[in-house]
């Protein structure tokens, strides 16, 4: 890697950290209630929140309530998406007169969208009404991130509660994530974009003269290039901060409209990974011990770095079959790449939208060197637990964490804690079945999709760049990341309903067995640590957790991974 | 149950409205009072004229002109209304194909250029929108430009210099040249944004 990557790479690090650290402070804050600031100003408009949907939030919720209040949101959710994409051609704000959504992909978008995947099997601007993407896709964004942030909080209360059966109130957990943080967090964002050039506006486009007229496929003159428009900053700006990433554009965060500039792209980068990396610091606070947040988050950085670099050195190769038809060696990969942005921030951007669960590109993956996109695909598969999702990645990593004081605990011989809470049978069974779904279904998903004509026929590429692409669909879906090799066509009937099952299985299969944890550890007493307790704030932990992770990755996908990304890098060199 | 129900349906109703409702509504009116131009697409006018967006690129194809790199959006080059990347792989047979295609256009609009081909000019954007080209692809057309147009090479770099981007703060990105800016800059058109 040349210096000016490193340096570059060090940047963006530093940056995210010093945003993190005061974010996460006020999180804590507006968790435990103790925050002056946002109930002055915020407050009113949370009471009445409450009030105009008959919440009363002094009232206590055990797991299983908790756990059926979110359920019951996202099914509500789902079918408020479905129904405005399928009524859409109907409503207003619909300046392009789309139709309404073919039901395949209104369902898969409804599923994408309440999973907080974002996984897009159409075109926004050719597809989405104005008021679907506001109404139907904005709220989500918005929600199923307050989502994940509400049950990482439940989380947490199991961990912090002594002897109870309560692990908080999901609809103020939800309403407080939605109003205190991402509401003005977003706001703030969304105008700072809208300064470099990001589009907000209802109307639908604008036409201009071209300087020099071109030919269209069928032989047509075109003199006017037509310039799609609509409110996409407030979107884009949820879509980062939510760890959601559904571009209101095709092209998602490479598309001028939504990424003008070099200082929009570096305000998206920061913002994709703010809140994930900001939880970590939140997550010590609450415990009481600010060193166990900094812990999980060394381990992440563990496994984060080594990846980044992997990923950015990759896209400074030039592809040698290029170079053999003379084309300059020097520049790097730049086949699905904007020259605004350059290599170093693509990579950077590829790496943290794939271990955030975020999934926006301003860069085609499917486009990255073999072992570029395979940095991405594995950070995917391991759950998207390194910084992952709002919410969603830290209370994977917890989970991650309990398997590691077990491991550590059998190979002592004692009773594994966390916290001071033992880590038994139970919080074992939910934590096996939290790892063991979501990578079962990326293998038996793409195992399908390999053997069946409905799987194969929709590549956009031969041999096994193929397979790739077909391992990076159901890795993405079912880790809720969102982001594609997008040369395979998922519109159809079989990837739409596919996906849609695997994002399913991704987001439930772990809230319910994550909120599960949260009332079982709840119900049992802090147990002071004694001088068999293995300290969880060490490095000597960060490794084992690290090493954890690392373990159960590869062994799980590294087989898969040679059939693509490895054996396609073999043949190109 | 029916009351978790009940407060669901509510819920979300009055989430939407704030967020899906109120949010994009209120960013959009702080947008278009302080940053109209940009919240509109940033367009360009020559008098009341619009013709084209400082962001957004067009494909050139004549020899007086700087050229953009390739676009794969669809019925045609840089449709601003479908953006869309190639997403060929890197080992795909149609990316080799392709690019060979647009070597020999490039040699053949410039017989006597002896320059390696800068990859960006040869390989398709991820919007197909790419408004920018390096300076080392401006460099590599400068000659044939200035020479189809009868001007000195240094009048038409002066150009090419006039609408170079720096890196931000000197070092995230590439420099990069704006080529709408420079070829209605060579045809004298004046534009205001």
């Amino acid at each position: 890697m040349n210096p000016v990557a490193i340096l570059e790479c060090g940047l963006y690090l530093v940056l995210l950290l010093a945003l993190a650290w005061p974010l996460g402070a006020y999180m804590a804050r507006v968790y435990t209630g103790e925050s002056k600031w946002a109930d002055r100003v915020l407050g009113p408009i949370e009471r009445f929140v409450y009030k105009l949907s008959g919440v009363k939030p002094d009232v206590q919720m055990n797991w299983k309530q908790y756990a059926g209040a979110v359920l019951a949101f996202h099914v509500f959710g789902f079918l408020a998406v479905y129904a405005l994409q399928r009524l859409q051609g109907f409503l207003p704000l619909n300046p392009a007169g789309l139709p309404g959504v073919p039901p395949e992909v209104a369902w898969n978008t409804a599923v994408s969208f309440a999973t907080n995947t974002n996984w897009q099997a159409y075109g926004g601007e050719t597809t989405m009404s104005h008021l679907t993407q506001m109404l139907a896709l904005t709220t989500q964004n918005f929600v199923s991130a307050a989502a994940g942030m509400a049950v990482l909080v439940a989380l947490i209360r199991g961990l912090t509660g002594r002897q109870v059966a309560d692990v908080g109130n999901f609809w103020v957990d939800l309403t407080r994530s939605t109003l205190h943080i991402l509401l003005p967090l977003s706001v703030v964002l969304a105008l700072l974009l809208v300064s470099h050039g990001v589009v907000q506006t209802f109307a639908g486009s604008v036409s201009v003269h071209l300087l020099e007229p071109v030919t269209a496929a069928d032989g047509k003159t075109v003199t006017e290039q037509v310039l799609a428009l609509g409110p996409a900053a407030s979107q884009v700006a949820i879509k980062q901060l939510g760890t959601n990433g559904g571009g209101f554009f095709n092209a998602n965060s490479a598309h001028p409209f939504e990424n003008p500039d070099g200082f929009s792209n570096l305000l998206q980068m920061l913002s994709l990974l703010l809140i994930p990396v900001a939880l970590c610091f939140t997550f010590g606070r609450m415990v009481g011990q600010p060193k166990q947040g900094v812990a999980l988050l060394m381990a992440m950085f563990v496994i984060f770095v080594p990846l980044l670099a992997l990923t950015v050195a990759s896209e400074h190769q030039a592809n040698p079959v290029l170079t053999a038809l003379g084309v300059d060696p020097a520049m790097g990969n730049w086949e699905g790449k904007e020259m605004r942005f350059g290599i170093t921030s693509s990579a950077i951007w590829a790496t943290a939208t794939t271990a955030a669960s975020n999934g926006s590109v301003n860069a085609m993956h499917d486009s990255f060197m073999p072992l570029g996109g395979l940095g991405p695909m594995w950070l995917m598969q391991l759950g998207e637990i390194v910084f992952g999702g709002v919410g969603s990645g830290l209370y994977g990593m917890l989970v991650y964490a309990f398997i590691a004081v077990f491991g550590a605990g059998l190979m002592v011989g004692r009773t594994p804690e966390y916290l001071g809470k033992k880590i038994e049978a139970f919080e074992m069974k939910m934590a096996s079945l939290v790892i063991l779904l979501p990578s079962a279904s990326v293998l038996i998903g793409t195992a399908i999709a390999c053997s069946i004509p409905a799987g194969t026929q929709p590549l956009g590429n031969p041999g096994a760049h193929g397979f790739s692409e077909i391992l990076y669909a159901f890795s993405s879906g079912s880790n809720n990341n969102g982001s594609a090799f997008g040369g395979l066509t998922v519109n159809g009937l079989f990837y739409s309903t596919a996906i849609g099952i695997v994002m399913l299985i991704g987001r439930f299969w772990v809230i319910v067995p994550v909120l599960a944890l949260a009332g079982s550890l709840a119900r049992k007493k802090i147990v002071p640590p004694g001088a068999g307790t293995l300290p969880t704030h060490t490095p000597l932990f960060v490794a084992l957790l690290a090493g954890t992770i690392l373990l159960v990755g590869a062994l799980t996908f590294i087989p898969a991974l040679a059939l693509g990304p490895i054996v396609e890098h073999l043949a190109l060199h | 149950m029916k009351q978790t129900i009940l407060t669901a349906i509510r819920a979300l109703l009055v989430l939407t409205f704030v967020t899906g409702l109120l949010y994009p509504l209120v960013v959009t009116g702080l947008a278009q009072l302080a940053f109209p131009a940009q919240a509109n697409g940033s367009v360009l006018r020559a008098g009341d004229k619009p013709v084209g967006s400082s962001l957004v690129g067009q494909a050139f194809s004549a020899d007086k002109y700087l050229w953009s790199r390739p676009s794969a959006t669809a019925p045609f080059a840089y449709n601003a209304a479908a953006s869309t990347g190639s997403n060929l792989g890197p080992s795909n047979p149609a990316l080799a194909a392709a690019v060979k295609q647009r070597i020999e256009v490039l040699r053949h609009a410039d017989p006597g250029n002896r320059q390696v081909v800068p990859t960006d000019l040869v390989t398709a954007s991820g919007s197909g929108l790419d408004p920018d080209i390096s300076v080392g692809a401006a460099a590599f057309q400068v000659p044939r430009v200035a020479r189809t147009r009868g001007v000195a090479i240094g009048e038409v770099a002066k150009v090419v210099g006039e609408c170079t981007h720096p890196p931000l703060p000197g070092m995230i990105g590439p420099a990069h040249v704006n080529v709408l800016c420079v070829n209605l800059a060579l045809d004298h058109v004046s534009v205001r944004p």
